[in-house]
């Protein structure tokens, strides 16, 4: 049998859901095993990409220096690069904080809020600093395919992993796309 | 009814009557040609170009382009439909297009017609412009950054209520829809929820207050037809009592 | 604010000197900014009031044009032309030095409120730049001297009116005059000889010299004409020998806004009798008995001559009722002016501004010349068209017609500018070629000529024997001349500013369009470009090409597109090597976190590009 095909996994600014979303593939993920392996992704806890992921799936945007980081680190190592869900691919829900500025935002939560005791702005440099905006990722990296939704349903996972695996140049058909 | 003429939309012909635009005829011949601004009980606009079809060799927006015998129109084309993706991301970057907590979602037309497209990204970097909301109104909200300024607010206020409520103001990208009150604020006008500027909105810029999320995911609009069936759906009937 | 009462008294004489009518809007609006140094909202409302129109319509009229503010500009409001021909005399620099000089920053007014500075489209003064307005009065030929001057008589708060003449006086700068500038009509004679050889003949010579619209469009004037008197009614009568007919409308088209275009400056300025001339013999033939000049905003200084001239021929009965004692034939012109905007160019939206409303361009057909101002049949014309068609009718269609070439009959005035020596107003018979023209005026090291202004064409060296012609290179009249020392993408760029500031906003593929490809060519010029970017301006460029609306869209991406076809490698060597970068500043986006935290270690800073 042919090696498995790598899938690295994560997720920036966002929710977790798209993972979730991705789970309920329920059993089918037994017949996804059989063809491919999860690399770096939060369900392996594995930290890093190995040197040739096959398929990046990033969940979220940008709304931090280690969001940059970490997109750039499987821009790198992914053959494939994925946006998947709505903030990936426009900001979604973090990106409506781009009508206030940040400094407001930082603010309202360190400084001047309701039950802020002893108001600070958090400056360990083990931090990561925000971005004054909130971006979609394939701003800053090229970005090979977009599987919107928030979430995408479990059967765009598997429509798209399965069109890719089998060698079809993937795509969705009317009823998978959805932007919420 | 007086039946004249015929042009072709894609190879087939379609019969059109005196004072028909492209889209009036393919509407009737249910055809459905994909459009924002455009909407029968309106005086055409012609400001979207989402209708953008091709006519004997050149590009015209269907909506305001007069049938005329012979025509050979091209649309529902890999192009044009390319086209029309791209007028749609468009649409997208320029304001805040958040779906998933909007909730005109499902309902939306904008988002009907990207569905139909297949748009699966923006493809463009986004202009998160800073564009005012107006909660004044005790009914009705106004969210400027839903906006997609074809107008039909702007024309049913003044078309069907009679009362000028909305209209455009500012220049190219910084277009945006203003509010006839010297607040500038909707509490000041006349608008009520029963008006049809009210209702006419394709996209969630105005709301009427309290009825957000009423149907189920599964059960909205979109989510139960696509937009070409529910255009078809009411349009052939509703050009019969064109207000314009 | 409130508005006091002499001011309302003010207002409403202004209003009633105006008719009271709406279509008077823009110009009322344009009194109010002279005035109150802006739209105050309160005078938006009594306006709306007093005009009958929707608040929102007078806000909407007065947001849409650049030379109306809703907040206060200065006692001066100071001017910068930020066409590329200023830029490249030094405009930028000019610009910076007069706001550190008046302690004024650009597109703000100076706390005490003396005075405002902002950039403009191009002045129309691109032969004797850099050149500037103050409260929309020319500043020809700018320099650190010049800007000291005016500093010191602002400053002193010396009126406008005092102000030394020689700040604001524009040459002419006709350097070689061929047919018609050569060939001047004295006042009234093409009328007098056309109404003894009879209107309708007169048409016909128009017909037999082939002359087409000098706008760059190229439409045949007869056929417009004739269009246009033959209109929506069933029959085609000769208008002022008989009968009831609608009303009909004759508009001059003087908003000259393409950057580098200055010739109607000069025909106002010298031969306002000719154009206005031309523009009866028209009223005559299509049968109007109104006639508007709309004249742009920057040639606010050509107004009270032009008044004067229009005073002159209503004395001679050239203008007026019975004109040259021919019963029957009325007509009169108004001046309207624009107030800054280059979209009312073009003739339905310049139709919709005469209306005194937002200058977005009509839905066609049906067209204005069927359909035009109020919905009437409505020849627009271009100045240069007019002057043409007063010639012809004096000399005939024959001698016209034999200038030119098969298919471009007659000459075409230029205007030239950029790098050459002698920058100014040439006219040649069409067929000269582009070598002969660089010639004459002293260009030197020529790199490249923007042909017909932004939205016409970018030749090359090797495209130099083209000629000027409806069949070859159509031009309104701008002609900007490049040297080799010039950087051909600054140029885009200053040209996809210029179209992005200009997009009136009504049909998507523009108002979004020309502001991306404004930002991808920021991108590029700031050595930020990767690949990928060069392909998707192309194509970007190719669709707001082919989507847009109307002209504006449909030109605004030619130099983009004409210089990326003939110099890919210019391009090219911007580039990174690397296949994507982010259109903006990353690290500069952690800026404000850093301030705020009082971080600056390794890990609070972001590489632009991923290594």
């Amino acid at each position: 049998m042919a090696e498995k095909i790598k899938v690295a996994t994560t997720s920036l600014a966002g929710c977790f859901g798209c993972h979730m979303s991705f789970l309920d593939i329920d059993e089918r993920i037994l017949e996804l095993a059989q063809v491919a392996e999860f690399d770096r992704s939060p369900l392996t806890d594995i930290k890093h990409c190995s040197a040739a992921v096959d398929i990046g799936l990033v969940e979220g945007g940008l709304c931090n220096a280690e969001n940059v980081h970490t997109l750039r680190e499987f821009r790198k190592s992914c053959k494939i690069l994925v946006a998947v869900g709505a903030c990936a691919i426009n900001g979604g829900i973090p990106a409506l904080r781009n009508r206030v500025p940040l400094e407001e935002c930082l603010a309202e939560s360190y400084l001047h809020g309701v039950g802020v005791e002893n108001p600070q702005i958090p400056s360990d440099p083990e931090l990561p600093l925000l971005l004054n905006k909130v971006r979609p990722i394939h701003e800053v990296v090229k970005v090979d395919y977009f599987l919107p939704g928030c979430p995408p349903s479990a059967d765009v996972f598997w429509k798209f992993l399965t069109d890719l695996t089998s060698g079809h140049e993937p795509s969705l058909p009317y009823p998978l796309v959805h932007y919420d | 009814m007086n039946i004249r003429n015929t042009i072709t939309i894609d190879g087939t012909p379609v019969p059109f009557q005196d004072g028909d635009t492209i889209m009036d005829a393919a509407t009737r011949a249910g055809i459905y040609i994909p459009h924002l601004c455009h909407n029968p009980e309106f005086k055409p606009h012609g400001s979207c170009k989402l209708c953008t079809v091709n006519v004997n060799g050149r590009n015209c927006s269907a909506c305001t382009f007069p049938a005329a015998d012979g025509q050979q129109v091209l649309n529902s084309t890999e192009e044009l439909n390319a086209t029309r993706r791209t007028i749609t991301q468009m649409l997208f970057v320029e304001g805040n297009h958040f779906c998933p907590s909007c909730e005109k979602s499902g309902n939306c037309q904008l988002q009907g017609v990207a569905y139909f497209l297949n748009m699966l990204d923006p493809h463009f970097p986004l202009f998160y412009p800073e564009r005012e909301t107006d909660s004044s109104h005790p009914d009705i909200l106004l969210d400027r950054d839903r906006c997609i300024l074809c107008e039909l607010c702007v024309r049913a206020s003044r078309e069907i209520d009679g009362k000028n409520v909305f209209g455009l103001s500012g220049r190219g990208i910084h277009t945006h829809l203003v509010v006839n009150a010297d607040s500038g604020l909707l509490k000041d006008t006349d608008l009520t929820p029963a008006d049809k500027a009210a209702q006419v909105c394709p996209v969630g810029a105005i709301i009427v207050k309290r009825h957000g999320f009423e149907s189920p995911i599964g059960a909205r609009q979109f989510d139960q037809q696509n937009v070409s069936e529910w255009s078809l759906s009411w349009e052939p009937a509703a050009m019969g009592d064109e207000h314009g | 604010m409130t508005i006091s009462d002499a001011d309302q008294a003010w207002l409403s004489a202004v209003v009633a000197n105006h008719g009271r009518h709406a279509t008077r809007l823009l110009q009322i609006l344009r009194d109010v900014q002279d005035h109150f140094r802006h739209i105050p909202r309160p005078v938006m409302q009594l306006l709306a009031e007093q005009l009958g129109v929707p608040l929102a319509q007078v806000q909407g009229v007065t947001e849409f044009y650049s030379f109306l503010s809703t907040q206060p500009q200065g006692r001066y409001h100071l001017q910068l032309s930020d066409s590329i021909s200023d830029h490249m005399l030094g405009s930028r620099a000019l610009g910076t030095y007069l706001c550190d000089k008046l302690g004024v920053a650009d597109g703000e007014t100076r706390a005490d409120g003396r005075v405002s500075f902002a950039y403009t489209s191009c002045s129309g003064l691109c032969d004797q730049g850099p050149a500037g307005l103050v409260n929309g009065w020319w500043l020809p030929k700018l320099d650190r001297s010049r800007i000291d001057r005016i500093s010191a008589l602002v400053e002193a708060d010396v009126p406008l009116s005092q102000w030394p003449q020689d700040l604001f006086s524009a040459r002419d700068n006709v350097r070689r005059p061929g047919l018609l500038l050569s060939n001047p009509v004295a006042s009234g004679s093409a009328l007098k000889w056309s109404l003894m050889r009879g209107l309708a003949s007169t048409l016909d010579e128009v017909d037999k010299s082939g002359l087409r619209g000098r706008g760059g469009a190229g439409f045949q004037t007869s056929w417009k004409w004739r269009f246009c008197f033959e209109g929506p009614e069933e029959t085609a009568v000769c208008p002022v020998e008989k009968g009831e007919r609608m009303e009909r409308y004759v508009v001059c088209n003087a908003d000259e806004g393409e950057p580098g275009t200055f010739k109607d400056r000069v025909l106002l300025n010298s031969h306002a009798h000719q154009v206005f001339e031309g523009m009866t013999l028209c009223a005559g033939i299509v049968g109007a008995k109104q006639g508007f000049l709309y004249l742009r905003g920057e040639y606010l200084a050509l107004r009270a001559k032009l008044e004067a001239v229009l005073a002159e021929r209503r004395r001679l009965n050239l203008l007026g009722v019975g004109i040259l004692g021919r019963e029957g034939f009325d007509f009169d012109i108004e001046i309207h002016m624009g107030a800054g905007a280059y979209i009312c160019g073009e003739e339905s939206a310049l139709i919709e501004s005469l209306e005194g409303k937002r200058g977005t361009p009509r839905n066609r057909p049906p067209y204005p010349v069927t359909h035009g101002y109020l919905g009437r049949p409505t020849v627009v014309n271009n100045v240069e068209t007019f002057v043409a068609a007063a010639a012809i009718a004096l000399k005939g269609g024959v001698w016209f017609a034999s200038h030119g070439t098969e298919k471009s009959k007659g000459s075409k005035i230029l205007s030239i500018c950029g790098d050459c020596a002698r920058p100014g107003i040439y006219e040649y018979d069409f067929g000269v070629s582009i070598a002969q023209i660089l010639k004459d005026c002293g260009a030197a090291n020529t790199f490249g000529v923007q042909v017909g202004g932004p939205s016409g064409v970018f030749i090359g060296e090797q495209e130099f024997e083209r000629r000027l012609g409806f069949e070859d290179l159509a031009t309104g009249g701008s002609f900007m001349i490049f040297d080799k020392t010039r950087d051909v993408l600054e140029i885009v760029r200053n040209f996809t500013h210029f179209f992005a500031h200009e997009s009136c906003g009504f049909c998507t593929p523009c108002r979004v369009g020309t502001s991306l490809l404004r930002n991808a060519m920021d991108k590029l010029c700031a050595g930020h470009g990767a690949a990928g970017d060069l392909v998707e301006i192309g194509n970007l460029g190719q669709f707001v090409r082919a989507a847009s609306h109307c002209g504006l869209g449909q030109t605004a991406a030619n130099p983009l597109l004409a210089t990326l076809e003939r110099f890919p490698e210019l391009y090219q060597s911007r580039l990174k090597s690397i296949s994507f970068e982010p259109g903006f500043d990353l690290d500069g986006e952690l800026s404000t976190a850093r301030r705020m935290t009082g971080r600056d270690d390794a890990h609070a800073h972001l590489e632009q590009e991923s290594v």
